[in-house]
């Protein structure tokens, strides 16, 4: 059997106790072809060099722990094979986060853009356990079980043109979560959440470059919900024009 | 130097299934009450998230409690607590209601109504699921629900690493905040564990990087026992490899699995499973699948090893894409083959650990005060065997029962004295930071973790036979002492994963000393546990659960009466 194939890994440092700046430091290891781009990382990790940090758990790309970017596009690296790049691969922070050390980066602030769209289903009236399941159609599940699907591993807000500018806007991922419950037969707070749409720094600051889309590795398609939502807001506020206030359709 | 100290009427550390739900029981039994949970990663990365098949309760008009309740029994091989069992089939159904009202999208029957799949050890369709994504939709539904209440206060990305203890009563944690590298108290009148399950102690397993057994090491290390350990479950169907899961939801929905031959051996062979054939349950399909290696007829495969086939090439496209759009995912991204067309390689894998905190049907262990649900607990529902999609409902059954409990026991509980507590914490503060600062080790984390998992797969796999064992239990205490030299390259305190991954190193050597002993002591076959040396279950001698209990002379193992009821032990066969 040949010699499994080498391949350098460039890998930005940063400690914030030590560094002013980060700095990159390069591991030469050999790669197993089979590997995720995780497997070198956690292998530099294990066996070469202690001190780097990254998150990572499930390595079943669904736990959204793992993101970074490589070779500068952001990338799910359990998901993302290690053969498909040349002898050196470049291995940076997501973009357009703090970076707290390393690899790893700083995410209180999306935590928080999630929280302000409200994600979680508002009624006018509350259920209780004894009252069972709500019926909901499979079509009914199928206008928003797309937008349910993302794993929250931010790599929509490293390649958005728009966050990168403006990073207080609401972003892909937060806004399609929003639409999600918007568009969840068993919600009634649509209204609730468009009037949050309708504000600053949200739906109508994107500029569909449809970025997000093509960066999710679960196919949520984060631009559409943007799109749609945008549509449903301003539809909402013309029906509060004609309808007397408080009334719904 | 002087720590800091927060604050919550109750603590709950975990943010998975078991904690969230925890946390949401007591925030709506009562807003007045503050809540601290602590996670060591953001709740929606805990390893519920990676729950592909299913959760179940009684759904159906064919079904019952009594079905759900006796399936359950039988499974557990008779060591599952019966009253336990009894309220946990009853709760289920309003816990998965629950769930439903907050947004979790349960797959769908043509007329709204919530749609069921067939599992393993069910005698119907009762596994509720949402395709085959449902731990993360159960997590990012809980998760999300949890965010509206204000009095939920996270402390994400901080571990913790001691359990305060004053007298009998717990007071609250001590925890490292990942981040920055302080210590902090996290005090409370009530702490309710939810910290999942420890399969990273072993090297072939379904379990993400973050289940390391802190918890039961926590309550361990602290007096409380654990229990059951030895009942470690090998789901039948991991991918050579990774050990990532292919669930059973593939078989509950009409996959096969074959042999080097291409034969359906659960239907040629006698293993015990009657028609269950591939719906039999855990436990025996995977001893049966390992039977067939050693007879020969499985595949061997360069790095893979030895492994059988998962077939579900005869279901077809469409249902692979709406039932079960995951397994296809997986098995294309980590093995590169569509089982669309061609059958998946698989092998038994650790998945789950049945044992864990001793606790009592409310999550009450021997610590006043302190609660223990989810993965982590032993309440003894499971016993020596655990049905697939029994615990994402027991995470809620028991993780809101627990939190209720822990809130009354907070209301009538006093607040531990501050300055001694201080004391306390400063110690552990200076244990951590010592460790940090270690300059002098020569054993590498790897290194140890490795010879950790090679023990522990020798002597307490699938089939187990004293010598191996014994083996095990004389490993685990050498790496224990090899321990004390391990070796630290990073001494910096922002987001030190180094530190993090030595002191849940530690965490695993501790369950593994409580499992291999309980092992060795268990000479009988019963669930999960099977020794070559023992092949028969012996319910004169250990119809009992085992406990153990950490000394600093070495681990004491004892025993706790099982509680029996409606039925009665019998021969276990499908
Ligand atoms: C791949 C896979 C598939 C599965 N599929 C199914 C299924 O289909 N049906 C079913 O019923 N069961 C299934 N299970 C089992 C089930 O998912 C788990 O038993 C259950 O999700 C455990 O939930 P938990 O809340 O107890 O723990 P977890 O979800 O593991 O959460 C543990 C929490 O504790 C925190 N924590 C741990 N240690 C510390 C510490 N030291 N300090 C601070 N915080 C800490 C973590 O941050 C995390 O938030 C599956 C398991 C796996 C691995
Ligand atoms: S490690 Fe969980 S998504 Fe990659």
């Amino acid at each position: 059997m040949s010699d499994p194939p080498k391949k350098t890994f460039v890998i930005t440092r940063f400690d914030p106790d030590v560094d002013e700046v980060p700095k990159t430091q390069s591991y030469e290891i050999a790669v197993d072809p089979d590997w995720k781009v995780l497997d070198a990382v956690n292998y530099i990790k294990d066996e070469v060099d202690g001190t780097l940090s990254h998150r990572w758990s499930c390595r079943m790309a669904v736990c959204g722990s793992c993101g970074m970017m490589v070779n500068g596009e952001p990338r799910l690296t359990c998901k993302d094979s290690v053969s498909q790049y040349g002898d050196t691969v470049e291995i940076t922070p997501l973009s357009n986060f703090p970076v707290i050390r390393d690899l790893v980066v700083e995410m209180d602030g999306f935590m928080d853009k999630f929280k302000k769209v409200k994600p979680w289903i508002i009624r006018a009236k509350e259920l209780a356990a004894e009252d069972g399941p709500v019926r909901q159609s499979p079509e009914e599940l199928e206008e928003f079980k797309q937008f349910s699907m993302c794993i929250n591993c931010m790599l929509c807000y490293s390649a958005c043109p728009v966050v990168s500018n403006e990073p207080e806007f609401l972003g892909p991922a937060a806004i399609a979560l929003g639409h999600r419950y918007n568009v969840d037969s068993r919600d009634e707070g649509a209204s609730e959440r468009n009037a949050i749409f309708r504000g600053e720094g949200t739906v109508f600051s994107c500029s569909f470059a449809n970025e997000c889309s093509e960066v999710c590795p679960k196919n949520v398609d984060p631009a559409a919900a943007v799109n749609q939502a945008k549509f449903n807001a301003v539809i909402d506020w013309a029906t509060g024009l004609v309808l007397p206030s408080g009334e719904k359709e | 130097m002087e720590i800091e100290v927060l604050r919550h009427d109750i603590v709950i550390v975990g943010g998975g299934g078991a904690g969230l739900r925890a946390a949401i029981a007591v925030a709506e039994a009562d807003p007045s009450v503050s809540i601290g949970m602590v996670s060591k990663v953001y709740p929606m990365r805990s390893h519920t998230v990676s729950a592909e098949g299913g959760a179940a309760a009684v759904a159906r008009d064919d079904d019952d409690f009594e079905m759900h309740g006796y399936d359950t029994v039988k499974g557990s091989d008779f060591l599952g607590d019966q009253d336990v069992i009894q309220y946990f089939v009853q709760e289920a159904p309003k816990e998965l209601a629950l769930l439903e009202h907050w947004g979790c999208p349960w797959s769908r029957n043509e007329d709204g109504t919530v749609a069921t799949r067939a599992f393993g050890g069910m005698s119907t369709k009762r596994t509720w699921f949402a395709t085959d994504k449902v731990g993360f939709h159960m997590l990012h539904a809980l998760f999300q629900h949890s965010m509206r209440f204000d009095q939920i206060v996270r402390y994400d990305e901080q571990f913790v690493t001691k359990l305060l203890v004053d007298g009998n009563t717990i007071r609250g944690v001590a925890a490292l905040d990942i981040r920055e590298g302080v210590m902090r108290l996290v005090l409370g009148r009530a702490v309710v564990l939810a910290t999942g399950g420890g399969g990273k102690a072993f090297p072939f397993t379904t379990n993400g990087n973050i289940k390391t057994g802190d918890g039961m090491a926590l309550a361990y290390r602290a007096g409380v026992a654990l229990k059951d350990m030895e009942f470690v479950q090998y789901h039948p169907t991991g991918l050579p490899g990774t050990g990532i899961l292919i669930t059973e939801a593939a078989r509950g929905e009409g996959g096969y699995l074959r042999n080097a031959d291409g034969e359906r051996f659960l239907v040629e062979r006698d293993y015990g499973v009657g028609t269950k054939a591939e719906l039999g349950p855990r436990d025996m399909i995977s001893r049966a699948i390992i039977q067939e290696i050693e007879a020969g007829r499985a595949v061997t495969q360069g790095d893979w090893g030895e492994h059988v086939y998962l077939d579900l090439t005869h279901l077809g496209e469409e249902k692979i894409q709406s039932r079960i759009p995951m397994v296809r995912e997986l098995s294309k991204l980590y093995v590169g083959v569509d089982p669309v067309h061609d059958p998946i390689p698989i092998r038994p894998v650790v998945h789950y650990m049945m044992g864990g905190i001793d606790t009592d049907i409310e999550g009450g262990t021997s610590i006043d005060g302190l609660y223990a649900a989810g993965e982590c607990a032993s309440v003894s529902l499971n016993g020596a065997n655990r049905l697939g999609s029994n615990s994402l409902t027991e995470c809620l059954v028991f993780g809101a029962r627990s939190g209720r409990k822990a809130l009354e026991f907070a209301r009538g509980a006093s607040e531990g004295d501050e300055s001694s507590l201080r004391s306390e914490g400063a110690n552990e503060a200076g244990r951590v930071d010592a460790l940090r600062a270690k300059t002098s080790g020569t054993e590498k984390i790897s290194g140890l973790r490795r010879a950790l998992n090679d023990t522990m797969e020798s002597g307490c796999g699938v089939y187990r036979e004293e010598v191996q064992i014994q083996a095990s239990v004389d490993t685990v205490q050498e790496i224990k002492r090899r321990f004390e030299d391990v070796e630290i390259q990073d001494h910096s305190k922002v987001f030190n994963t180094e530190l993090i991954s030595v002191l849940e190193l530690s965490n695993m050597i501790d369950i593994s000393e409580a499992l291999t002993s309980c092992a060795v002591v268990r000479k009988e076959s019963r669930g999960a546990h099977t020794r070559r040396d023992f092949p028969n279950r012996d319910d004169q001698n250990f119809l009992h659960h085992s406990l153990c209990h950490f000394d600093s002379t070495g681990p004491k193992v004892s025993t706790k009466p099982v509680t029996l009821g409606k039925w009665e032990p019998e021969e276990r066969k499908y």
